[in-house]
Protein backbone atom coordinates (compact mmCIF):
# COMPACT_ATOMS: atom_id res chain seq x y z
CA UNK A 1 0.00 0.00 0.00
CA UNK A 2 2.81 2.41 0.81
CA UNK A 3 4.17 4.12 -2.23
CA UNK A 4 7.92 4.60 -2.45
CA UNK A 5 8.69 7.98 -3.83
CA UNK A 6 12.00 9.36 -5.00
CA UNK A 7 13.49 12.14 -2.86
CA UNK A 8 12.74 14.74 -5.53
CA UNK A 9 9.06 13.78 -5.48
CA UNK A 10 8.85 14.19 -1.71
CA UNK A 11 10.52 17.57 -1.86
CA UNK A 12 8.28 18.74 -4.70
CA UNK A 13 5.14 17.68 -2.88
CA UNK A 14 5.99 19.31 0.41
CA UNK A 15 7.38 22.44 -1.11
CA UNK A 16 4.83 22.98 -3.85
CA UNK A 17 1.52 21.79 -2.47
CA UNK A 18 1.00 25.33 -1.22
CA UNK A 19 2.23 27.59 -3.96
CA UNK A 20 4.07 27.31 -7.25
CA UNK A 21 6.46 29.98 -8.41
CA UNK A 22 4.26 32.20 -10.54
CA UNK A 23 6.62 32.71 -13.42
CA UNK A 24 6.81 31.86 -17.07
CA UNK A 25 8.79 28.68 -16.42
CA UNK A 26 7.75 27.40 -13.00
CA UNK A 27 9.39 24.00 -13.41
CA UNK A 28 12.71 25.64 -14.16
CA UNK A 29 12.39 27.68 -10.97
CA UNK A 30 11.73 24.48 -9.01
CA UNK A 31 14.66 22.75 -10.67
CA UNK A 32 16.96 25.55 -9.62
CA UNK A 33 15.84 25.19 -6.05
CA UNK A 34 16.43 21.45 -5.97
CA UNK A 35 19.53 21.44 -8.07
CA UNK A 36 18.22 19.28 -10.88
CA UNK A 37 17.05 19.83 -14.44
CA UNK A 38 13.74 21.30 -15.56
CA UNK A 39 13.06 18.07 -17.42
CA UNK A 40 13.59 16.02 -14.26
CA UNK A 41 11.01 18.13 -12.41
CA UNK A 42 8.50 17.76 -15.22
CA UNK A 43 9.11 14.02 -15.51
CA UNK A 44 8.71 13.62 -11.78
CA UNK A 45 5.44 15.57 -11.73
CA UNK A 46 4.17 13.65 -14.75
CA UNK A 47 4.88 10.37 -12.98
CA UNK A 48 3.20 11.57 -9.78
CA UNK A 49 0.11 12.57 -11.78
CA UNK A 50 0.08 9.28 -13.60
CA UNK A 51 0.25 7.40 -10.31
CA UNK A 52 -2.47 9.65 -8.91
CA UNK A 53 -0.19 10.76 -6.09
CA UNK A 54 -1.00 14.28 -7.12
CA UNK A 55 -4.49 14.91 -8.40
CA UNK A 56 -3.82 18.14 -10.17
CA UNK A 57 -1.10 20.63 -10.96
CA UNK A 58 -2.47 24.11 -11.32
CA UNK A 59 -4.87 26.63 -9.83
CA UNK A 60 -7.10 25.60 -6.95
CA UNK A 61 -10.26 27.67 -7.15
CA UNK A 62 -12.35 28.91 -4.29
CA UNK A 63 -15.73 27.40 -5.14
CA UNK A 64 -17.50 30.07 -3.20
CA UNK A 65 -15.90 32.92 -5.10
CA UNK A 66 -15.75 31.28 -8.49
CA UNK A 67 -19.44 30.49 -8.12
CA UNK A 68 -21.75 29.23 -5.40
CA UNK A 69 -21.22 26.08 -3.40
CA UNK A 70 -22.25 24.24 -0.29
CA UNK A 71 -21.55 21.14 1.70
CA UNK A 72 -24.59 18.87 1.71
CA UNK A 73 -25.60 15.60 3.30
CA UNK A 74 -28.25 12.92 3.00
CA UNK A 75 -29.42 10.42 5.56
CA UNK A 76 -30.25 7.26 3.66
CA UNK A 77 -30.73 3.64 4.76
CA UNK A 78 -27.39 1.78 4.84
CA UNK A 79 -28.45 -0.70 2.19
CA UNK A 80 -29.37 2.09 -0.18
CA UNK A 81 -26.11 4.04 -0.01
CA UNK A 82 -24.66 2.85 -3.29
CA UNK A 83 -27.88 3.28 -5.17
CA UNK A 84 -28.49 6.82 -3.91
CA UNK A 85 -24.80 7.75 -4.30
CA UNK A 86 -25.02 6.80 -7.93
CA UNK A 87 -28.04 9.06 -8.42
CA UNK A 88 -26.30 11.93 -6.65
CA UNK A 89 -23.06 11.43 -8.58
CA UNK A 90 -24.87 11.82 -11.87
CA UNK A 91 -25.23 15.50 -11.14
CA UNK A 92 -22.31 17.36 -12.64
CA UNK A 93 -22.75 19.94 -9.85
CA UNK A 94 -21.64 17.32 -7.32
CA UNK A 95 -17.89 17.18 -7.08
CA UNK A 96 -17.01 15.30 -3.93
CA UNK A 97 -19.00 12.52 -2.43
CA UNK A 98 -18.00 10.56 0.65
CA UNK A 99 -19.80 7.83 2.52
CA UNK A 100 -19.46 8.61 6.22
CA UNK A 101 -20.42 6.72 9.32
CA UNK A 102 -23.31 8.67 10.79
CA UNK A 103 -27.07 8.86 10.33
CA UNK A 104 -26.18 11.48 7.73
CA UNK A 105 -24.13 9.05 5.72
CA UNK A 106 -23.67 10.66 2.29
CA UNK A 107 -21.65 13.87 2.22
CA UNK A 108 -20.95 15.85 -0.89
CA UNK A 109 -20.16 19.31 -2.23
CA UNK A 110 -22.53 20.98 -4.66
CA UNK A 111 -21.27 23.83 -6.84
CA UNK A 112 -22.95 25.99 -9.44
CA UNK A 113 -22.28 29.24 -11.25
CA UNK A 114 -24.54 31.19 -8.87
CA UNK A 115 -26.90 30.81 -5.90
CA UNK A 116 -30.19 30.34 -7.82
CA UNK A 117 -28.60 27.58 -9.89
CA UNK A 118 -27.22 26.03 -6.71
CA UNK A 119 -30.68 26.03 -5.11
CA UNK A 120 -32.10 24.46 -8.26
CA UNK A 121 -29.48 21.74 -8.22
CA UNK A 122 -30.25 20.93 -4.58
CA UNK A 123 -33.98 20.65 -5.31
CA UNK A 124 -33.22 18.44 -8.27
CA UNK A 125 -31.06 16.19 -6.07
CA UNK A 126 -33.91 15.96 -3.55
CA UNK A 127 -36.36 15.03 -6.30
CA UNK A 128 -34.08 12.47 -7.87
CA UNK A 129 -32.97 10.83 -4.61
CA UNK A 130 -36.23 11.10 -2.71
CA UNK A 131 -34.46 12.37 0.42
CA UNK A 132 -34.23 15.85 1.93
CA UNK A 133 -30.79 17.44 1.61
CA UNK A 134 -29.09 18.87 4.70
CA UNK A 135 -27.58 22.10 3.37
CA UNK A 136 -24.52 23.39 5.23
CA UNK A 137 -22.99 26.35 3.40
CA UNK A 138 -19.75 27.80 4.66
CA UNK A 139 -20.21 30.87 6.85
CA UNK A 140 -16.55 31.40 7.57
CA UNK A 141 -13.34 29.58 6.75
CA UNK A 142 -10.33 29.50 9.03
CA UNK A 143 -7.87 27.39 7.13
CA UNK A 144 -8.72 26.72 3.58
CA UNK A 145 -5.56 25.81 1.77
CA UNK A 146 -6.39 22.13 2.08
CA UNK A 147 -2.77 21.30 2.55
CA UNK A 148 -0.79 20.04 5.49
CA UNK A 149 2.76 18.86 5.86
CA UNK A 150 3.23 15.37 4.59
CA UNK A 151 5.20 13.21 6.97
CA UNK A 152 6.98 10.82 4.62
CA UNK A 153 9.11 9.18 7.28
CA UNK A 154 7.02 8.25 10.26
CA UNK A 155 9.30 9.45 13.04
CA UNK A 156 10.41 12.63 11.36
CA UNK A 157 8.89 15.97 12.13
CA UNK A 158 6.97 17.75 9.39
CA UNK A 159 9.14 19.53 6.86
CA UNK A 160 8.91 23.21 6.24
CA UNK B 1 -28.37 32.39 11.79
CA UNK B 2 -25.70 33.68 14.01
CA UNK B 3 -22.20 34.97 13.92
CA UNK B 4 -20.94 38.19 12.52
CA UNK B 5 -17.88 36.67 10.87
CA UNK B 6 -19.90 35.75 7.83
CA UNK B 7 -20.51 39.37 6.95
CA UNK B 8 -17.11 40.23 5.65
CA UNK B 9 -17.14 37.14 3.54
CA UNK B 10 -20.54 37.86 2.08
CA UNK B 11 -19.62 41.41 1.10
CA UNK B 12 -16.34 40.46 -0.43
CA UNK B 13 -18.10 37.79 -2.45
CA UNK B 14 -20.37 40.36 -3.96
CA UNK B 15 -18.03 43.29 -4.45
CA UNK B 16 -15.29 43.33 -7.04
CA UNK B 17 -15.52 39.58 -7.30
CA UNK B 18 -17.17 39.73 -10.67
CA UNK B 19 -15.48 37.31 -12.95
CA UNK B 20 -14.91 38.54 -16.49
CA UNK B 21 -15.72 36.44 -19.52
CA UNK B 22 -12.04 35.94 -20.19
CA UNK B 23 -11.45 34.87 -16.59
CA UNK B 24 -14.30 32.41 -16.81
CA UNK B 25 -12.63 30.96 -19.90
CA UNK B 26 -9.38 30.76 -17.97
CA UNK B 27 -11.14 28.86 -15.17
CA UNK B 28 -12.73 26.46 -17.62
CA UNK B 29 -9.37 25.86 -19.29
CA UNK B 30 -7.40 25.31 -16.10
CA UNK B 31 -9.82 23.77 -13.62
CA UNK B 32 -8.38 20.36 -14.32
CA UNK B 33 -4.84 21.67 -14.14
CA UNK B 34 -2.20 23.49 -16.13
CA UNK B 35 -0.61 21.71 -19.07
CA UNK B 36 2.61 20.02 -17.96
CA UNK B 37 4.90 21.86 -20.37
CA UNK B 38 7.89 24.11 -19.73
CA UNK B 39 5.81 27.28 -20.23
CA UNK B 40 2.32 26.40 -19.03
CA UNK B 41 0.98 29.97 -19.01
CA UNK B 42 2.08 30.43 -22.59
CA UNK B 43 0.06 27.37 -23.56
CA UNK B 44 -3.01 28.73 -21.76
CA UNK B 45 -2.40 32.18 -23.28
CA UNK B 46 -2.52 30.72 -26.77
CA UNK B 47 -5.90 29.14 -26.04
CA UNK B 48 -7.22 32.41 -24.66
CA UNK B 49 -5.77 34.49 -27.48
CA UNK B 50 -3.87 36.80 -25.13
CA UNK B 51 -0.21 37.19 -24.20
CA UNK B 52 1.68 35.04 -21.74
CA UNK B 53 2.33 38.01 -19.47
CA UNK B 54 -1.37 38.91 -19.47
CA UNK B 55 -2.17 35.33 -18.50
CA UNK B 56 0.27 35.44 -15.61
CA UNK B 57 -1.16 38.83 -14.58
CA UNK B 58 -4.67 37.34 -14.70
CA UNK B 59 -3.53 34.49 -12.47
CA UNK B 60 -2.06 37.00 -10.03
CA UNK B 61 -5.26 39.00 -10.01
CA UNK B 62 -7.42 35.91 -9.41
CA UNK B 63 -5.08 34.94 -6.57
CA UNK B 64 -5.17 38.42 -5.05
CA UNK B 65 -8.97 38.38 -5.14
CA UNK B 66 -9.08 34.94 -3.55
CA UNK B 67 -10.82 33.34 -6.52
CA UNK B 68 -7.73 31.16 -6.89
CA UNK B 69 -6.56 29.92 -3.50
CA UNK B 70 -3.21 28.71 -4.72
CA UNK B 71 -1.45 27.39 -7.79
CA UNK B 72 0.08 24.15 -6.69
CA UNK B 73 0.66 20.44 -7.00
CA UNK B 74 -2.31 18.99 -5.15
CA UNK B 75 -1.42 15.71 -3.44
CA UNK B 76 -3.85 12.85 -3.05
CA UNK B 77 -3.42 12.32 0.63
CA UNK B 78 -4.95 8.89 0.38
CA UNK B 79 -2.20 7.71 -1.94
CA UNK B 80 0.44 9.07 0.41
CA UNK B 81 -0.71 6.79 3.17
CA UNK B 82 -3.18 9.20 4.75
CA UNK B 83 -5.97 6.70 4.35
CA UNK B 84 -7.89 7.89 7.38
CA UNK B 85 -9.78 11.13 7.48
CA UNK B 86 -12.26 12.35 9.99
CA UNK B 87 -14.68 15.21 9.75
CA UNK B 88 -14.77 16.39 13.33
CA UNK B 89 -17.85 18.46 14.13
CA UNK B 90 -18.46 20.59 17.21
CA UNK B 91 -21.32 22.42 18.84
CA UNK B 92 -19.51 25.57 19.91
CA UNK B 93 -21.03 28.63 21.56
CA UNK B 94 -21.66 31.23 18.86
CA UNK B 95 -19.87 34.07 20.67
CA UNK B 96 -16.54 32.26 20.54
CA UNK B 97 -16.99 30.19 17.38
CA UNK B 98 -14.89 32.47 15.22
CA UNK B 99 -12.05 32.74 17.72
CA UNK B 100 -12.03 28.96 18.20
CA UNK B 101 -12.17 28.37 14.46
CA UNK B 102 -8.95 30.29 13.99
CA UNK B 103 -7.28 28.36 16.77
CA UNK B 104 -8.35 24.96 15.44
CA UNK B 105 -7.59 25.91 11.82
CA UNK B 106 -4.00 26.56 12.85
CA UNK B 107 -3.39 23.05 14.17
CA UNK B 108 -0.91 21.33 11.85
CA UNK B 109 -3.07 18.24 11.29
CA UNK B 110 -6.21 20.18 10.35
CA UNK B 111 -6.53 20.63 6.60
CA UNK B 112 -9.57 22.85 6.72
CA UNK B 113 -11.83 24.36 9.28
CA UNK B 114 -15.22 25.94 8.61
CA UNK B 115 -18.12 27.51 10.40
CA UNK B 116 -21.49 26.29 9.10
CA UNK B 117 -25.11 26.80 10.15
CA UNK B 118 -26.86 24.44 12.59
CA UNK B 119 -30.07 22.76 11.51
CA UNK B 120 -31.81 21.94 14.75
CA UNK B 121 -32.98 19.46 15.74
CA UNK B 122 -31.27 17.29 13.11
CA UNK B 123 -27.86 18.87 13.09
CA UNK B 124 -26.43 20.82 16.00
CA UNK B 125 -22.77 21.21 15.01
CA UNK B 126 -21.50 24.54 13.75
CA UNK B 127 -17.71 24.10 13.64
CA UNK B 128 -16.12 21.62 11.23
CA UNK B 129 -12.46 20.59 11.23
CA UNK B 130 -11.08 17.96 8.89
CA UNK B 131 -8.22 15.80 10.15
CA UNK B 132 -6.06 13.35 8.23
CA UNK B 133 -3.92 10.52 9.49
CA UNK B 134 -2.30 7.21 8.74
CA UNK B 135 -4.30 5.20 11.24
CA UNK B 136 -7.60 5.22 13.08
CA UNK B 137 -5.70 5.81 16.35
CA UNK B 138 -3.93 8.81 14.90
CA UNK B 139 -7.13 10.61 13.90
CA UNK B 140 -8.74 9.69 17.25
CA UNK B 141 -5.78 11.32 18.91
CA UNK B 142 -6.15 14.47 16.78
CA UNK B 143 -9.80 14.58 17.75
CA UNK B 144 -8.89 14.49 21.44
CA UNK B 145 -6.39 17.29 20.97
CA UNK B 146 -9.12 19.44 19.41
CA UNK B 147 -11.51 18.46 22.17
CA UNK B 148 -9.09 19.62 24.83
CA UNK B 149 -9.07 23.06 23.29
CA UNK B 150 -12.82 23.27 22.73
CA UNK B 151 -14.03 21.59 25.92
CA UNK B 152 -14.74 24.83 27.82
CA UNK B 153 -16.96 26.23 25.07
CA UNK B 154 -18.81 23.12 23.93
CA UNK B 155 -22.59 23.14 24.11
CA UNK B 156 -24.95 20.23 24.20
CA UNK B 157 -28.02 19.80 22.03
CA UNK B 158 -29.47 16.34 21.40
CA UNK B 159 -27.25 15.01 24.20
CA UNK B 160 -24.18 15.39 22.04
CA UNK B 161 -21.65 18.16 21.78
CA UNK B 162 -19.29 16.72 19.19
CA UNK B 163 -18.75 13.88 16.80
CA UNK B 164 -16.29 12.58 14.24
CA UNK B 165 -17.55 11.30 10.93
CA UNK B 166 -15.01 8.99 9.40
CA UNK B 167 -15.20 8.24 5.74
CA UNK B 168 -15.83 4.70 4.76
CA UNK B 169 -15.67 5.23 1.03
CA UNK B 170 -14.85 7.88 -1.56
CA UNK B 171 -17.75 7.80 -3.98
CA UNK B 172 -16.79 10.67 -6.22
CA UNK B 173 -13.91 13.10 -6.29
CA UNK B 174 -13.27 15.67 -8.98
CA UNK B 175 -12.02 19.21 -9.08
CA UNK B 176 -14.18 22.26 -9.48
CA UNK B 177 -16.60 22.11 -12.36
CA UNK B 178 -18.15 25.35 -13.44
CA UNK B 179 -20.89 24.69 -15.93
CA UNK B 180 -20.00 23.57 -19.43
CA UNK B 181 -18.37 20.52 -17.94
CA UNK B 182 -16.27 18.50 -20.28
CA UNK B 183 -17.47 15.05 -19.51
CA UNK B 184 -14.27 13.37 -20.48
CA UNK B 185 -13.42 11.64 -17.24
CA UNK B 186 -15.25 8.79 -15.68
Amino acid sequence: MTIHLPELAKKLINQYQKQFPLTSQPYLAMAEQFDCSEQEVMDCLALLSEQDVISRIGPVFDHKKAGASTLAALAVPEDKIDEIAEIVNQFEQVNHNYAREHSYNLWFVVTAANQPLLDQAISAIEDASGYPVLVLPMEAAYHIDLSFDINFEQPRKALN
Amino acid sequence: MSVSTCQSEQTSTQESQTITTLERQYILLTQKGLPLVASPYKAVAEELGISESDTIAMTESLLARGIIRRVAAVPQHYKLGYTFNGMTVWDVADEVASEMGKKIGNLPFVSHCYLRPRHLPDWNYNLFAMVHGKSAEEIEQFRSQIKQILQPVLQTHNNKSDDMLTSSKILKKTGLRLGKSRKSEA
